[in-house]
């Protein structure tokens, strides 16, 4: 006999989850370690508080009600319940605070058969340390959990989330045009914005920097070649890259000047985190200063959320290839 | 993401497979062996894997290959497929028509007498959205074989299909009524790929663009 379960989750049997809770507990322990002290939220929260964080509530669909007819959504991410948790329960901490979790996030996905719905994400969140010094913090961690976990050449995507819109601003292109472009942008379609560009009817000096900006990506000297109205703009990613370069992983960090993040409430740095043996993100985040505000108590924030299956695959294929 | 630290190059077999080994060959990869090999699908040593244009995306996707050319037919229907597209290529030039019976309106009159449209496609993306963006109810039919049999069977009133010259739709007595697109072959890469190969990946764009 068969019997369903939804599209999208599974069932893990001991094999594979001996293997994840090994991962798992060992990323964990590098997280409190560091002084991030494991939280746990309730899967269910009312949609109207996720809400406040992200209008989308961060993609959050599956939702219920309760015996009071409340609208119940089921989390698709740590972060906003952590803000939450923050501003309810640290109304008065002194900050930095700082909090990791072990934990599952849903999503819905329109994609194929398969396609993971429900996610075990192992995470960091460091409130309360402004600018590039909390972002170090945070990758300098995330890349001291996967060596933890048993990668060896995962790499940190280091871009800045308002980067484009900034230049866009900078160089007076129509407020009716941003949508399109930055539609282009986060799809990485350089076809799209090339053509979406060439329409603007822009310089040659102003087309090469909305074409060009989105194509660099590499080591500190990226953030050189970033020139023109973006240069200040680079700023605190080369801040960034000497504190990297202090705590000895600035060659783990590419820097992608073009690299946007699906969720709305990131307002600076955005992190993705790779391994050459897998062919998609392990996981990624940034900065989200407006974040806990929204729920009453204003603190700069930023973190990570790496996906333990997703961590698990690359750990796999790595010793695969010895 | 391929391991090794070269490029692995989806290449489409079919209508744009002669174009893509020419680019290939005046960015100094070996295609000798491609040519000369009908029904092999892997060259390792070219670094060349071969497959029908509407499996490149979910190759390149999955990074069993780094980057790939195919047509932008293709990446209009898988949309959702993530993949960075690069370089519109030029070569295999088509467009993405609606067609219906010559003679009469038959689209226009299921339109006003019925309320919507029956139209046949290969691609049922393509054809929902361009028919919603103009504000017409239609119901598509997935076919997989030759579309235009559909609108003289009767089983639609019109086709969703790719053109390159129109000579197709004029031997079954089809006609162009409106164009969705013009497609031409273009270079994806894996998103993963496009970071940890930058510099090889930038290599080959700089050398495609001169």
């Amino acid at each position: 006999m068969t019997h369903p379960i939804p599209p999208g989750t599974r069932d893990v049997l001991p094999e594979e989850m001996r293997e994840l809770r090994a991962i798992g507990d060992r990323m964990r322990e590098r997280f409190e370690n560091a002084g991030y002290g494991e939280i746990h939220t309730p899967a269910l929260e009312y949609e109207e508080v996720l809400r406040l964080g992200d209008a989308s509530a961060a993609g959050a669909r599956y939702r219920t009600f309760d015996e009071q007819g409340d609208v119940l959504a089921l989390r698709s991410d740590m972060t906003i319940p952590i803000a939450r948790v923050v501003a309810t329960r640290y109304g008065g901490a002194e900050p930095p605070l700082r909090f990791c979790y072990l934990s599952r996030a849903w999503r819905a996905t329109e994609r194929g058969v398969g396609e993971p719905r429900e996610f075990l994400q192992a995470g960091i969140e460091l409130i309360g340390i402004p600018g590039a010094e909390g972002e170090a913090e945070v990758v300098a961690l995330t890349i001291a959990a996967l060596d933890a976990a048993g990668l060896r050449r995962h790499r940190v995507g280091v871009g800045d989330g308002s980067l484009y819109r900034r230049l866009l601003g900078a160089l007076d292109v129509p407020a009716d045009r941003h949508l399109g472009l930055l539609e282009c942008l986060s799809r990485r379609d350089l076809v799209g914005l090339d053509m979406s560009v060439t329409e603007l009817g822009v310089g040659q000096a102003e087309r090469e920097l909305l074409v060009g900006l989105p194509e660099l990506r590499g080591g500190r000297e990226v953030l050189d070649r970033a020139d023109g109205p973006v240069a200040a703009a680079v700023e605190g990613l080369r801040v960034l890259h000497d504190l990297l370069e202090q705590r000895g992983v600035a060659d783990r960090v590419i820097f992608d000047l073009g690299l946007v993040r699906e969720l709305g409430y990131y307002t600076g740095a955005v992190f993705e985190v790779y391994d050459p043996a897998v062919g998609f993100a392990l996981g990624g985040g940034g900065r989200y200063d407006d974040l806990i505000g929204r729920f009453g108590r204003e603190l700069p924030a930023c973190g990570v959320a790496l996906d333990v299956q997703r961590v698990h695959l690359a750990q796999a294929a790595e010793e695969a290839l010895g | 993401m391929t391991a090794s630290d070269r490029l692995t190059i989806a290449v489409p077999r079919g209508a744009l497979f002669g174009g893509t080994l020419d680019l290939l060959d005046r960015l100094g990869v070996d295609t000798a062996e491609v040519r000369a090999n009908d029904r092999k699908l892997l060259f390792a040593d070219a670094g060349i894997v071969t497959m029908r244009p509407s499996d490149v995306p979910t190759y390149v996707e999955h990074g069993s290959a780094d980057i790939g050319i195919t047509g932008k037919d293709v990446l209009l229907e898988q949309a959702q497929r993530k993949v960075y597209e690069l370089v519109d290529l030029g070569y295999g030039r088509c467009t993405m028509v609606v067609a219906a019976r010559e003679g009469g309106d038959p689209i226009g009159d299921a339109l006003r007498r019925l309320g919507r449209v029956r139209i046949a496609t290969k691609y049922p993306r393509v054809a929902g959205q361009h028919f919603a963006d103009t504000g017409r109810q239609a119901e598509i039919v997935e076919v997989k074989g030759s579309v235009e049999l559909a609108p003289l069977t009767g089983l639609v009133d019109g086709i969703v299909d790719l053109t390159a010259t129109g000579t197709t739709l004029a031997e079954n007595q089809l006609r162009i009524v409106e164009e969705i697109e013009v497609c031409t072959a273009r270079l994806i890469a894996n998103p993963v790929a496009h970071k940890l190969k930058a510099e090889r990946i930038d290599r080959l764009v700089e050398r495609i663009r001169t």
